[in-house]
């Protein structure tokens, strides 16, 4: 009777599925638009497996921070379902919270604090214990190569330092799921070089990435499926190797050109 | 947030002191311009010295009113005084007069009245600075009219004694008739019957106390729209955590600056202010009961700067509109202006200001000397206005989809 009790909970908690056979996100009938661009998203469809490299791609006003804000529960979803790990977002917005991580593009911390400062806090705020995040602290500043800073004002650094400490504070719970929204934007070669290489080293560890920019090349190195969305709507969705290959193209920008068109998508204000 | 306060209280509180003490310690400078030679000018300059308020600079008769008027101008004085060539002549006439009727009422004959016996003409003249305030000018008319009035019955009593019995009126007598012996016993009333006479300090450390707490709002205001606006609020909208704790820590936080605030000022209200010569500030013996008022009142800043920084779009926004806004609640809250003396329509607007009620209770319990029991009613209208400062800073969350 009592595990059936328990059972039964769980069942509505998680239903169906085990974790590894979901997917980390799925994006049901969703329907959504601003006032002002009616019809942006209609009855759209998209699935992330467990451990993807996933881009999301498209030209300006495509929607592609609209899905981000969407799939990261930022913006509200009139109709339709989201799920990651099969927790219906909506539903259960704190728990899905803490499945995942995000990067934004804008620089997501205190500038008035120190890296360790903003480590603390937004572990705390994570759900995290003290010890915990004082360890995930240690690591990651070593990792990231702000140990010789950790106790200096953010404000003072510099713009790929500030991208490492904004990508440190994103994975400092270690989400399951990780969104990226220009990870690297505005940074130079070396730091370029080690914030793939460590995204990297997190999917190995089986954390799924779901990744948007505009750095194709960049793209190319980290993600192995991709979606081009335009308008709303998902142009293609495949692994990028045989999408590059079908399309005997020898890189996504040539085929993100060929996939899009060469006009301006920006033109009005 | 802590210095500016400090040096606030200590300055208002050091300033309406002088107010206060005007007709006790700092006299006002009165130039007086004497073009009569007779005995009731200088019995007018004697009395007007008596009273206190003045300090009497006397210049020479011969100045006409374009001096005295250059003299009003380079503020050597605010007030003026006059005494015309006929000042003298003039209060005798019209004593005499005066008599004249009274001796006819009582029967007695008018042996007064007669050619030559006038009463035309104002006895005095009086200029003043346009900076000296209405309730200034009033004073100083009032004491005037009143070292005028003492000088004219001296006079009148001195007519009639001489008329009825027809010799000269006692110096002892005179005195005796004129010098006033009946005092006002005031008694300041108090719920805890202590009878003391309420300070510059009990009046003002209490008002500009709620006034700094509320300046709460260039700091707490300012900052939750620089959270709103920065990539940091959109980390903490995707994390397990609500942002309405993160408005609660706020809250907590600066509620715990305010208290500060408060304990720091009154500690200066009882220990500093004697050190610079004003009066302590005498704290109410109950404590439960300033306690509860001072974490009011603080909480009530906290709202109110919560509520600024949740609609305010930008920092310039919040901290414009919180200081302005802050100043104008405390005026039509009575922080500047007793609310007493106000218009019924400005009376009934004293009441939309979260800071009349701060005042309200911390006069209780400061002027009144009132306990607990006393203040219930203003702990009631607080804890409303803080729960409807929440629920519009709440509403304003939701409806901006912040939480």
């Amino acid at each position: 009777m009592f595990h059936q009790l328990i059972k039964n909970q769980m069942d509505r908690m998680s239903p169906n599925q085990p974790d590894r056979i979901r997917p980390a996100m799925q994006i049901k009938d969703l329907s959504f638009h601003y006032p002002d661009q009616p019809g942006l998203f209609s009855h759209f469809n998209l699935q992330v497996e467990v451990g993807q490299r996933f881009g999301l791609f498209g030209p300006n006003g495509a929607g592609k921070t609209t899905l981000m804000n969407l799939m990261t529960g930022l913006l509200t979803t009139p109709s339709g379902t989201i799920r990651l790990f099969g927790h219906e977002m909506k539903k259960h917005q704190r728990r899905v919270n803490k499945l995942f991580g995000y990067i934004p593009q804008d620089f997501a911390f205190y500038q008035e604090l120190s890296p360790v400062e903003n480590l603390s806090f937004f572990g705390a705020w994570s759900g995290m214990t003290g010890p915990a995040i004082r360890k995930r602290t240690r690591e990651l500043l070593d990792i990231l190569g702000l140990v010789a800073v950790r106790h200096k004002k953010v404000q003072q650094f510099s713009g790929g330092m500030k991208r490492r400490v904004n990508l440190a504070i994103g994975v400092i719970h270690q989400p399951r799921l990780l969104f990226l929204d220009e990870p690297t934007v505005g940074v130079d070669v070396q730091t370029r070089h080690a914030i793939v290489n460590y995204l990297k080293q997190l999917n190995e560890n089986g954390t799924t990435l779901i990744y948007t920019s505009h750095q194709l090349t960049e793209a190319e190195e980290l993600c192995d499926t991709i979606a081009l969305i335009d308008e709303g709507r998902i142009i293609t969705h495949e692994a990028l190797h045989s999408l590059l290959s079908r399309h005997r193209q020898e890189g996504l920008e040539a085929l993100f050109l060929e996939l899009t068109g060469k006009n301006f998508r920006d033109q009005s204000v | 947030m802590f210095a500016m306060p400090v040096l606030l209280v200590l300055i208002v509180t050091g300033m309406q002191r002088d107010t206060f003490d005007l007709a006790n310690k700092n006299k006002l400078p009165l130039l007086l311009c004497n073009k009569d030679t007779g005995a009731a000018s200088l019995q007018f300059i004697r009395a007007v010295d008596t009273m206190g308020l003045f300090e009497v600079r006397q210049i020479p008769g011969t100045q006409n009113e374009g001096m005295i008027r250059e003299r009003l101008y380079r503020k050597e004085a605010f007030v003026a005084v006059v005494l015309p060539a006929d000042f003298s002549a003039q209060v005798a006439a019209r004593t005499k007069s005066l008599a004249g009727k009274a001796l006819k009422s009582f029967g007695l004959g008018d042996s007064l009245s007669g050619p030559g016996v006038s009463v035309s003409g104002n006895p005095l003249i009086l200029y003043y600075h346009p900076v000296l305030q209405e309730s200034f000018r009033r004073s100083a008319e009032g004491t005037l009219y009143s070292a005028l009035q003492l000088v004219e019955s001296r006079q009148l009593l001195k007519t009639l004694y001489f008329s009825i019995n027809e010799k000269e009126l006692p110096d002892t007598l005179e005195n005796e008739l004129l010098s006033n012996h009946e005092r006002i016993s005031e008694i300041p009333v108090s719920r805890n019957d202590s009878r003391k006479t309420p300070s510059v300090s009990q009046h003002n450390v209490p008002a500009w106390t709620i006034f700094a707490m509320f300046f709460v709002v260039v700091s707490l205001g300012s900052g939750i729209v620089r959270e709103k606006r920065s990539g940091s609020f959109i980390r903490l909208k995707t994390m397990p955590t609500s942002y309405v704790v993160a408005i609660l820590s706020k809250q907590v936080t600066y509620l715990g600056v305010t208290m500060i605030q408060t304990v720091l000022i009154f500690a200066i209200g009882v220990w500093v202010f004697p050190l610079v010569g004003l009066p302590r500030l005498d704290l109410p013996d109950d404590w439960s009961a300033l306690i509860l008022v001072s974490l009011l009142c603080g909480w009530c800043a906290v709202s109110y700067a919560i509520c600024v920084g949740v609609y305010s779009e930008t920092e310039e926004q919040a901290n414009g509109f919180g200081v302005i806004s802050i100043v104008i609640l405390a005026a039509i809250g009575g922080l500047m202006i007793p609310d007493f003396i106000l218009t019924e329509p400005f009376r009934t607007a004293t009441k939309f200001s979260p800071l009349h009620w701060c005042l309200d209770a911390y006069y209780r319990l400061f002027l009144e000397g009132g306990k607990l029991k006393d203040v219930w009613s203003n702990v009631l209208s607080l804890v409303l206005i803080i729960a409807g400062l929440q629920g519009i800073a709440l509403w304003g969350l939701k409806r901006k989809n912040l939480i």
